[in-house]
This record gives C-alpha cells, sequence and structure tokens, in this order.
C-alpha cells in the first residue's frame, strides 16, 4: 500500500486530529486554533480535490479500515459522488470559518473551532463511508457536533430552537436505527453493497417486512433532507443560527438527499423485490410539495435568514424532483443542481448576515429602515445570491434548472415538475424583489435611536467568495455537467460499485 | 403459553407506545423520558435482530456448530453509547432553555396554569 492509496482516509483523519488539537489550544490562544482549523480545512480541500482527480478514471475505489476484508470489516468507498461531496464541504466549510473569523462570530462561544471539525469529521465520513450502520454512526457524528453550533451564540431563540432540532434527530436516529436492524434481520449484512445483493433472495414471506425498512430508511433520509412533510424542523432552526454556521448546514439538508442518492440505487435497486425502488411513488410528489411550500415560504418570509432557510427547503425540492425519476441523466443534472443550490443557499444565509450587521436594531428584517453604510454594494450582492438561488440567468441557478427541465422532459409525470418548477421560480423572484426593494430601495422610519454600525467591507469576503464559485459554476457548466453525469453514471450502475467492494467473487 | 418472542416483542411494543406518548408531550422533561424509553426500545429491537436464541456460543467454540451472531451486541453497543451522550445533552440543553426562556415547554411558549395539565 502506497501513500496514495491512503488519501481517502484522509478527509476523515484531518478533521480528527484537528478537533482536539483545535480544543487544546483555543482557550489561550484563539489565532492559534484559528490556524489549525484554516490548515485543517485546506488540508481537507487538497485532499479532497486530489479524491476527486483520482475518481475521474471512473474505477470505484476502496478503503479497507484497519485491513480487514469487505463485508467483514467497514470499508471506505470513493467514487466520482463522494468526490463531489468531499469538495463541497471542504469548500463550504472554509467560507463558513472565513465569515466566523472575519466576522467574530467564533469569539461567541469557546467551542467554534473544535466543533467545526467535528462537523466536518461527521460529514466527510458520512460521504465516504460503504457501509449502512457506519453512515448511522457518521451521521450521529455530525447531529451532536451540529447541536453545538446551532446553539453557538446561546440566545433564548436558539436554545428554543435548539431543543426542538435536537428532539426531532434523536427521533431520526432511533427510526435509522430500527430501519437498520430490519434491514439486518433479513439480509444478515450492513455493507451497502452485499446488502444490495443479498435483498435478491428474500422470501416470499419477509417481502412486507423488507418493504416496511425500505421505507423507514427513505423516510430518515427525507427527515434529513427536509422533504414535505418532515421540513418543520428546519426554517426555525436555520433562521436563528449563527449566520456562519447555517452557511454550513446548507450541506446538512444535502447529506440526507446523499444517502437517499447513494443508497437506493446500491441497496433497493431492480433486485429487491417489493422495495425496488421503494421510494419512487412518494418521492416525487414530495419533491414537488417541498419546492412549493419552501419558495411560498420565500415569500411570505420575515426576515432573510428565514427566507434563506425557506429557500434551502425550495431548492431541495426542485432538487430532488429530478433525483426523483433515478435516470442518468436527471441525475446528473441533479448533481449540478446540488453543487450550485448548496452555495447559493450559503451565500443567502451570509448576505443576511451582512445586512443585518449593518441596521442595528432592524436587523435583518424584511422592513424598510434608515439608509445604511455600504447599501449599493450589499444590495449588489444580494441581487447576485438571488439571481443564483431563484435560477434566472446568468447564473448556475439558471443552468441547473435548465437541466434538470430538460432531463425530466422525457419522463411521464414532467408536467408536474415543470410546473412546480416554473411557479416556485416566479414566486422566487416576486419573494426575493419585494425583499430587496424594502431593505435596499425604500427608506422607512429614522431608527429608534440605536446607532447605526459601520463595519469594515471586510465581512463581506466570504459572501463575495461564494458569488465567485457560482460565476465560476456557471463558466465551467460544461465540465461541471460532464462530472456530474459521470458520477451519476456511476452511481446508478450498482453492480459494479459491489463487484469494487467486494472483489470479483 | 408466554414464549421468549412474545415477551421481547412487547416489551418493545410497550416501550415504544410509552415512548411515544410521552415524546409528544408538551414539557421538556416529559420528552426526555419519551426519548429515553424509546431508545431502550430500539436498543432491545436491534439486539433482537439477530434472532433470539438461547445458550449458544458467541464468537467460536471447538465442540459446537451453531453461533448466536455477535454483531448485533457491537451494534447495541455503539447504540447505547450513542443514545447516553445524545440524551446528556438533551437534557443539558433543556435545562439551559429552561433557565433561560422561564418556560419548560418544548416550543418555548409557556402556557397558563389554567390549560396546564396535571403532571
Amino acid at each position: 500500500m502506497n501513500l496514495a492509496m491512503h488519501f481517502a482516509i484522509a478527509p476523515i483523519v484531518i478533521p480528527a486530529l484537528a478537533a482536539p488539537l483545535a480544543l487544546l489550544v483555543m482557550r489561550r490562544r484563539r489565532r492559534l486554533g484559528i490556524t489549525i482549523s484554516f490548515v485543517s480545512c485546506l488540508a481537507m480541500l487538497a485532499a479532497a480535490i486530489g479524491l476527486m482527480i483520482q475518481s475521474r478514471d471512473g474505477i470505484v475505489r476502496t478503503y479497507e479500515l484497519g485491513g480487514w476484508e469487505a463485508p467483514f470489516g467497514i470499508v471506505l468507498v470513493t467514487d466520482r459522488l463522494a468526490a463531489i461531496m468531499l469538495v463541497l464541504a471542504a469548500v463550504l466549510a472554509l467560507l463558513a470559518l472565513l465569515h466566523a473569523v472575519v466576522t467574530k462570530a467564533d469569539r461567541d462561544g469557546w467551542h467554534f473551532h473544535p466543533l467545526l471539525q467535528f462537523q466536518l469529521l461527521g460529514l466527510n465520513g458520512a460521504f465516504l463511508t460503504g457501509d449502512l450502520f457506519n453512515l448511522f454512526v457518521f451521521f450521529e457524528v455530525l447531529l451532536i457536533a451540529s447541536y453545538g453550533l446551532m446553539v453557538h451564540g446561546q440566545g433564548s431563540a436558539r436554545l428554543k430552537a435548539g431543543v426542538q432540532y435536537v428532539v426531532v434527530n434523536i427521533i431520526g436516529s432511533s427510526l435509522f436505527l430500527i430501519a437498520l436492524g430490519l434491514l439486518y434481520s433479513l439480509t444478515g449484512t450492513l455493507n451497502m453493497a452485499q446488502m444490495g445483493l443479498r435483498i435478491a433472495a428474500i422470501g416470499p414471506d419477509d417481502q412486507w417486512l423488507l418493504r416496511v425498512a425500505a421505507l423507514l430508511l427513505v423516510s430518515v433520509f427525507a427527515l434529513k433532507a427536509a422533504l414535505v412533510p418532515l421540513h418543520l424542523w428546519l426554517p426555525r432552526t436555520y433562521a436563528v443560527a449563527t449566520p456562519a454556521v447555517a452557511a454550513l448546514f446548507a450541506i446538512m439538508t444535502k447529506v440526507g438527499v446523499y444517502s437517499l442518492i447513494r443508497v437506493v440505487p446500491q441497496v433497493l435497486g431492480d433486485d429487491a423485490g417489493s422495495a425496488a425502488w421503494a421510494p419512487a411513488p412518494y418521492l416525487l410528489p414530495a419533491a414537488i410539495l417541498t419546492a412549493v411550500v419552501g419558495f411560498a415560504g420565500v415569500f411570505v418570509a420575515r426576515r432573510l435568514s428565514e427566507q434563506a432557510a425557506y429557500a434551502i427547503i425550495g431548492s431541495t425540492g426542485t432538487l430532488m424532483i429530478a433525483v426523483a425519476a433515478w435516470q442518468v441523466d436527471t441525475l446528473g443534472a441533479a448533481l449540478y443542481y446540488l453543487i450550485h443550490s448548496t452555495l447559493a443557499g450559503a451565500a443567502l444565509f451570509l448576505i443576511a448576515d451582512v445586512v443585518a450587521r449593518r441596521r442595528a436594531s432592524f436587523a435583518d428584517t424584511i422592513s424598510s429602515g434608515p439608509a445604511f453604510c455600504q447599501r449599493q454594494t450589499v444590495g449588489l450582492l444580494f441581487l447576485a445570491a438571488t439571481i443564483a438561488t431563484v435560477g434566472l440567468p446568468p447564473l448556475s441557478g439558471f443552468i441547473g434548472k435548465l437541466l434538470i427541465m430538460e432531463s425530466v422532459a422525457d419522463t411521464a409525470s414532467w408536467g408536474w415538475a415543470w410546473g412546480a418548477i416554473l411557479l416556485t421560480t416566479l414566486a422566487g423572484v416576486i419573494g426575493f424583489a419585494r425583499a430587496g426593494s424594502a431593505i435596499f430601495w425604500k427608506e422607512g422610519p429614522v431608527s429608534d435611536g440605536a446607532e447605526p454600525s459601520h463595519p469594515a467591507r471586510s465581512d463581506m469576503a466570504a459572501p463575495v467568495i461564494a458569488l465567485i464559485l457560482l460565476v465560476a459554476l456557471s463558466a465551467g457548466a460544461g465540465p461541471a455537467t460532464g462530472f456530474a453525469n459521470s458520477a451519476a453514471a456511476q452511481v446508478l450502475d450498482a453492480s459494479a460499485t459491489a463487484r469494487a467492494v467486494l472483489g470479483d467473487g | 403459553m408466554i414464549t421468549l418472542e412474545f415477551l421481547v416483542a412487547s416489551a418493545i411494543g410497550v416501550l415504544v407506545a410509552g415512548g411515544i406518548y410521552l415524546s409528544l408531550r408538551g414539557r421538556t422533561f416529559q420528552v426526555v423520558l419519551g426519548l429515553t424509553l424509546f431508545s431502550y426500545a430500539v436498543n432491545l429491537f436491534l439486539f433482537a435482530s439477530g434472532r433470539l436464541v438461547v445458550n449458544r456460543a458467541p464468537i467460536w467454540s471447538k465442540t459446537v456448530t451453531e453461533y448466536a451472531d455477535p454483531l448485533p451486541q457491537a451494534l447495541v453497543l455503539t447504540a447505547i453509547v450513542i443514545t447516553f451522550g445524545m440524551t446528556a445533552l438533551a437534557v443539558i440543553l433543556m435545562l439551559r432553555s429552561f433557565l433561560e426562556t422561564g418556560s419548560d415547554q418544548v416550543d418555548g411558549v409557556p402556557c397558563d396554569d389554567a390549560e396546564d395539565e396535571p403532571s
């Protein structure tokens, strides 16, 4: 085994080392903690890009932890999809970290940097693992870190929302365990690839149990992805979280989407008897409702951060409309839109914070207040981020939605999908235009005496970088969609993955 | 005749029922108890997912050919540790929330004494 083969474990080892280190030095030396956090995130990004380059040849690589052969040991599986998600997580972490450090939000509590690293440990692990129980464990790692990050900065609103977030997720985790127990008792394995092979051999007597297990598992992932009707936990939680944290959380719903994309073709594919593509009939209606509810929320939100949270729900819905068809071209379009919507959602949260920092007591409420400093620049940033989010040309949201609509055009229910996407786009445009004109154009009553603050322009750095990345994603749409399509083809070819994981035997 | 299967299944059923009922209550303490009961049920369920057998060797023994499945036990151990940590965190969070907002309702809204159900 040479060093390059150990690349796969790097995205898990790096944050696992950085987190305790940051915890040790944080209290005395904030700068050192920041340095550790940045170095760790950069190293993770480098490792993720390395894995992405490695995965270009289309080979599914496995890494056997402790040298235990699959299916007896736990394997990490790196393919194109995992590489995309790893790069996305590392980029988003850097943006969130940069914004937290620049706005000094990491000083609001003691443990921002260690928690951020543990969060990344969970995220990266979930993207890499090829074992269903291990996926649960990494889910718990990322959740327990997210509980800490969620209440970072304290305050009663955060604690209240935090309690609900924790309760919902503990119940979600319990259901995940029940589904795992059922699947294990039916197939006798937890390795996803082997489960996918063994699931075909389940007898007719146990088919109903298999279906229950499959639908439970899918429901848990839908809860993480905040699909309607399991979306109610998200808006309040994300809207009150520290903005840098909320920006990072933009990828949390995508973990649910990722798990669906990973597990359904691999385990619940054509051979799975009564559970074959079990979520298929429910996913499209749920996705359409999610898109509608999300952008309706954008329409009625009272604060920019609330609006951003609903935009996350809406974009997940749009994304799932494409995923629900389970074809190579729809899934490819979905992956491109996934990258875009994560970055755009993060940018919206960061800009909401930039606005809030300038408007004193008006904060990020969608109401007209007195003029504030750098209003034009902030307004332009908001415009760009909303263009990206709702999917107007020229940014990548437009390309993503176009790709999704083109790819679902030959499915049976294309009318519903097109209608939902076009209507929600319109609702989004109006909702954001209303917010923008209230905040950036109109001047309302002079404030209640609170002195408007004049923060330095440096706090716009993170949102600007996020927008530049979106521009790059639009300009490089050709290569990006090419990679996304090949990743989709690789994910849907479950038997090739199974051969790679289990050997040819 | 009360079989082992019946005992385990009814224990899980009772725990789940109690857990769901308490989780849906409005007060944080009851919710914590509900989550705990629910997670006990899940742990028992996981334990049973390797089939219920008695008097069998877990990993290896020279003399026997039939084994109990050791994997669910490892899974349960992991699940217990994780649930324990989660419960501790939930308790602390709810305590902080109570101290900060002065209300032990899950939605943080203090309810009138008239509406308050006796607990």
